[in-house]
């Protein structure tokens, strides 16, 4: 049971979602965006969260969007990670909807709340990183264009879309999850790599304490005439951050995992990928 | 723009072909709703955090966790709980194929299955056993009767696809 009571609202337009988020934290109210819920429900349920006023954004129009547009692929950011696979637009983004969660929950779990969640995985976002792709935030001055790689929301903020490039969209790609015991759990290690035509990109989750790409790490992976393990060796000593230590697996295990995956998926994907 | 503000609110729900006026709180999820108010204590709490599966109910013909939906997100909809689904032949193919033991999980695991039959007969889809796999993996059940769920499961199915 969620021990404190909140008031529901499910806005019809972007703008009514936004201005109803600005009244309420005017009026000294708490107010939280609320799209699949599931983290709001687990993390409300546990004392972890509280909120007095909750505004159900998945019904607005903009943010069910899912299709082309001119050269590029929309998903709304109010999709169901089942509807995102499904849809078969974007195999890579697809292949990671479909290893996040279970089934039943990803009829739940939608992409924004994947990408806004508060947990440190956010799967999804790897590959919007990988292929530059572009947010629509929306926010009392009307929308903005902002880069994955700088999607950060100040309160009141609402991520409506993703637009990815529909030639980016079909670059080779590969992606490993390892878990700790069961298929379906969070990472230990998630790794996704595409090749762009020039080389390899990389983004990971589960690794350091935010999903990232790094560059460095790819300016490693795609050094010339340098065998596979001595490129994997280089780009590990650039890791950008602490790897994580925690009951789900030590730091040693998941670097382990991660050389592991590296090895796998730069094997797969210098041989061909999907 | 929909409105639920105060202490209680007004919903209708569609449970098993029945329209219930309930007063709840919109911090009320649908697992207790259906059971506190419903008494359909059919559907089980186990983990109340999305892990089990079994709560599993289905909203709009889509199997959901009724642990991670409040009973105002099923506002007007069609629900389905496991107490609709009786005689029905995903209810006669677990008995026949002993897919239970201690029967906690089973309400979940029923829901679940008969959410997966209606839509690869509507999708005209056939389903492999990756497909069966990867919707009942959404499923625990304590006492590992994992082979026979999947048998039973695979058994309406394949019926399905000879007619
Ligand atoms: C059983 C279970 C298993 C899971 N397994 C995985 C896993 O394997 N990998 C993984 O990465 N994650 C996993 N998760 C975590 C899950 O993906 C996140 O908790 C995610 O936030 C849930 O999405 P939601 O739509 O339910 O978000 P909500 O609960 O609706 O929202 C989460 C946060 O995002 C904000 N938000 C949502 N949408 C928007 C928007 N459009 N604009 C601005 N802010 C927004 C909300 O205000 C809130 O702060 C799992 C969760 C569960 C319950
Ligand atoms: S009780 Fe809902 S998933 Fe376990
Ligand atoms: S039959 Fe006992 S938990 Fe499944």
């Amino acid at each position: 049971m969620i021990p404190f009571d909140f008031d529901y609202y499910r806005p019809d337009s972007v703008g009514q979602a936004v201005e109803l988020y600005a009244r309420l934290r005017a009026e000294g109210r708490n107010p939280i965006y609320f799209s699949g819920g599931t983290e709001i429900i687990t993390f409300g349920r546990l004392g972890q969260l509280v909120t007095d006023a909750v505004l159900d954004i998945k019904s607005i129009p903009e943010l069910g969007a899912l299709g082309r547009s001119g050269d590029h692929l929309v998903f709304g950011a109010g999709l169901t990670l089942n509807a995102v696979a499904e849809s078969g637009l974007f195999p890579l983004l697809g292949d990671v909807a479909r290893h996040t969660a279970d089934h039943t929950t990803r009829n739940k779990i939608t992409l924004g709340g994947n990408l806004c969640a508060s947990i440190p995985y956010r799967e999804t976002v790897l590959p919007f990183l990988l292929t530059d792709s572009y947010a629509v935030v929306a926010g009392r001055q009307g929308n903005a264009w902002v880069s994955m790689h700088e999607l950060r929301l100040a309160p009141g903020e609402l991520l409506v879309q993703i637009w990815t490039e529909q030639s980016a969209a079909r670059w080779p790609s590969v992606t490993i999850k390892k878990t700790k015991q069961d298929e379906v759990d969070y990472p230990l290690v998630r790794l996704a790599l595409v090749h762009d035509g020039r080389g390899v990109r990389a983004a990971f989750s589960g690794v350091c304490e935010a999903p990232f790409r790094s560059w460095d790490m790819e300016d490693a992976l795609n050094t010339p005439g340098v065998p596979l393990e001595t490129r994997i060796a280089e780009a590990l000593r650039r890791l950008p951050g602490q790897v994580i230590d925690d009951q789900l697996g030590s730091a040693d295990y998941r670097y382990y995992l991660l050389h592991h995956s590296l090895r796998e998926g730069m094997s797969a994907l210098e041989g061909g990928g999907r | 723009m929909k409105e639920f503000t105060g202490r209680r609110y007004g919903v209708r729900l569609h449970v098993n072909h029945e329209t219930h006026t309930l007063h709840v709180r919109a911090a009320d999820t649908l697992l207790h709703v259906l059971r506190d108010q419903l008494g359909l204590t059919g559907t089980k709490a186990g983990c109340e955090n999305g892990d089990c599966g079994s709560c599993t109910v289905l909203v709009n013909g889509t199997p959901l966790n009724a642990c991670l939906t409040l009973a105002v997100e099923a506002h007007e909809q069609p629900v389905t709980t496991v107490e609709g689904l009786r005689g029905s032949e995903i209810q006669k193919s677990f008995v026949e194929h002993w897919a239970f033991q201690c029967g906690f999980c089973t309400p979940g695991f029923i829901c679940n299955a008969q959410g997966l039959i209606d839509y690869v007969r509507a999708e005209h889809r056939h389903a492999d056993d990756e497909l069966i796999k990867e919707w009942l993996q959404s499923n625990l059940c304590r006492c590992t009767s994992y082979h026979e769920i999947h048998a039973a499961v695979k058994s309406v199915l394949d019926d399905g696809e000879e007619c």
